[in-house]
């Protein structure tokens, strides 16, 4: 089955797509660097990493001419899409950094932390439960958060998992194929390793897409 | 809710982990792969990895030490020592680093600070600081650099808070006083500073025993308390399990992220 994966990392300058990649290895699966929008098409598995800001990482999916693929592969083709970090805030409408127009394939704004109740950024293990009926099913447990802004789903049915930073905050979200966690799944011990086995595993049956 | 942070540091020579007192007299301990690897699988929360010898050498960071390390934890990793610019940066987090650290060199150019964490994010970027305590400074603390041998005439708080406004995500504060002493970390230092900054503060030097880490995180804002010589180092008659000491905090009442019991990645 794993021979059948074509799994991509998007791989812009901002992001750590290394740690991606190792993960990945680590967990037996072959994943490749995406580059161009070719990489894209072929890929049944999309995995957008991200640190950096939202509007580096908007800019850099603009510069490489990766939006308009992204969007033909995630939301018509059905194709599998996990973002991390800044990957998962981009999804929604906007986000208050620099106040950035992101891709809007969720609705709902990403806010920044209130720097009076808790030191910003959120830097370290915080717990996680997760909520809803979902294919890839983590236990509760600790993953590595390294962020100063957090989603703010308008749609709660988007909210995959959550975690209390100064109050609770989204730190999951999965509408349909398109999965995305606020944690670093990559630097969340077997914890986050476990996650991404999950996901990598997922067929996209029941997503519509390219098998 | 979030936890508070164990994080080994390794100082690296020549691919190898020592241990050093006071910043001198380094002794060898074991190849930087081999207790990165360990250090993961005993679950700590974090690695810091400095090539210490770097900089006197005048060369960049050993960067085949961090790309071995990289592909063997899973946790957040950063690295410091012969970064001097924006590639050196750009090369550490391509070797699969998260995080990197930077001290003298920002002391020499704080702009380093600014253009790190505006090409890859202020997380990316964790300014440690060399301390020791001088009674005609401000603040009762003056930075030093160059493995803690040249004093700067900087006032420590000025210099955190300079570093937070120039875009540091994160603070590491090095006490010289206690480092390698075993006799706990200076916590009035870390009461400072914590008033002084709002981004995450790591504590640096001094840990000798479980007690030091439960003073640190309940007497202070600390999120993260570096340890390394309680964890390996030879010179200790007695080390301490990464899971003994986050159980003993848990105990105390200090949130940390439990030790998981099955390991399968």
């Amino acid at each position: 089955m794993k021979t059948e994966h074509s799994i991509a990392v998007i791989d812009y300058k901002a992001g750590n797509a290394p740690s991606v990649m190792h993960a990945a290895e680590r967990l037996g699966f072959a994943a490749a660097y995406a580059r161009d929008p070719g990489d894209i098409a072929r890929a049944t598995h999309i995995i957008l990493p991200g640190v950096g800001s939202a509007r580096a990482t908007m800019d850099s999916l603009r510069d490489m001419g990766l939006a308009a693929p992204l969007e033909d592969a995630v939301l018509r083709r059905g194709a599998l899409f996990m973002g991390i970090c800044v990957g998962l805030q981009i999804l929604f409408e906007h986000s208050e950094e620099e106040d950035t127009v992101c891709l809007g394939w969720l609705k709902g704004k990403v806010a920044r932390f209130d720097g009076t109740k808790v030191r910003v950024p959120q830097m370290g293990w915080n717990l996680v439960r997760f909520t809803g009926d979902n294919p890839i099913a983590p236990p509760d447990g600790h993953f590595y958060f390294v962020n100063s802004y957090r989603a703010k789903p308008e749609d709660t049915a988007d909210i995959w998992g959550q975690a209390d930073y100064g109050g609770l905050f989204t730190a999951a979200v999965r509408r349909g194929n398109i999965y995305a966690t606020q944690f670093h799944i990559e630097k969340s011990g077997s914890a986050g390793l476990g996650l991404l086995s999950g996901f990598l595993n997922l067929t996209g049956k029941g997503h519509g897409n390219a098998d | 809710m979030l936890t508070k942070r164990l994080i080994a540091c390794f100082d690296i020579i020549g691919g190898r982990v020592t241990k050093a007192v006071q910043f001198q007299d380094n002794i060898d301990v074991a190849p930087a792969e081999e207790l990165a690897r360990e250090m993961y699988e005993a679950q700590i929360d974090e690695l810091i990895f400095y090539d210490i010898t770097a900089s006197a050498e005048k060369r960049g960071i050993d960067i085949q030490t961090v790309a071995k390390v990289a592909r063997m934890v899973f946790i957040p990793f950063t690295v410091g020592g012969g970064i001097k610019d924006l590639d050196g940066m750009y090369e550490a987090l391509k070797a699969g680093a998260e995080k990197i650290s930077v001290d003298s060199m920002a002391v020499r150019n704080p702009q380093i600070i600014t253009l790190g964490a505006k090409a890859f994010g202020s997380q990316c970027v964790v300014l440690s600081v060399q301390v020791k305590r001088e009674p005609k400074m401000p603040c009762g603390y003056e930075v030093y650099i160059d493995g803690a041998r040249v004093a700067t005439g900087l006032d420590a708080l000025e210099w955190l808070r300079r570093g937070q406004e120039l875009g540091a995500g994160e603070i590491c504060v090095n006490s010289i006083d206690c480092d390698g002493t075993l006799q706990g970390y200076d916590y009035p230092l870390m009461r400072l500073a914590e008033k002084a900054v709002s981004v995450p503060l790591i504590a640096s030097g001094g840990a000798g025993s479980p007690e030091h880490l439960k003073r640190l995180f309940t007497e202070t804002d600390a999120q993260a308390a570096i340890i390394s010589s309680m964890l390996y180092s030879p010179r200790l008659e007695r080390n301490y399990s990464v899971r003994e000491l986050k159980e003993y905090l848990a105990s105390c009442g200090v949130p940390m992220r439990p030790f998981a019991q099955a390991t399968t990645a």
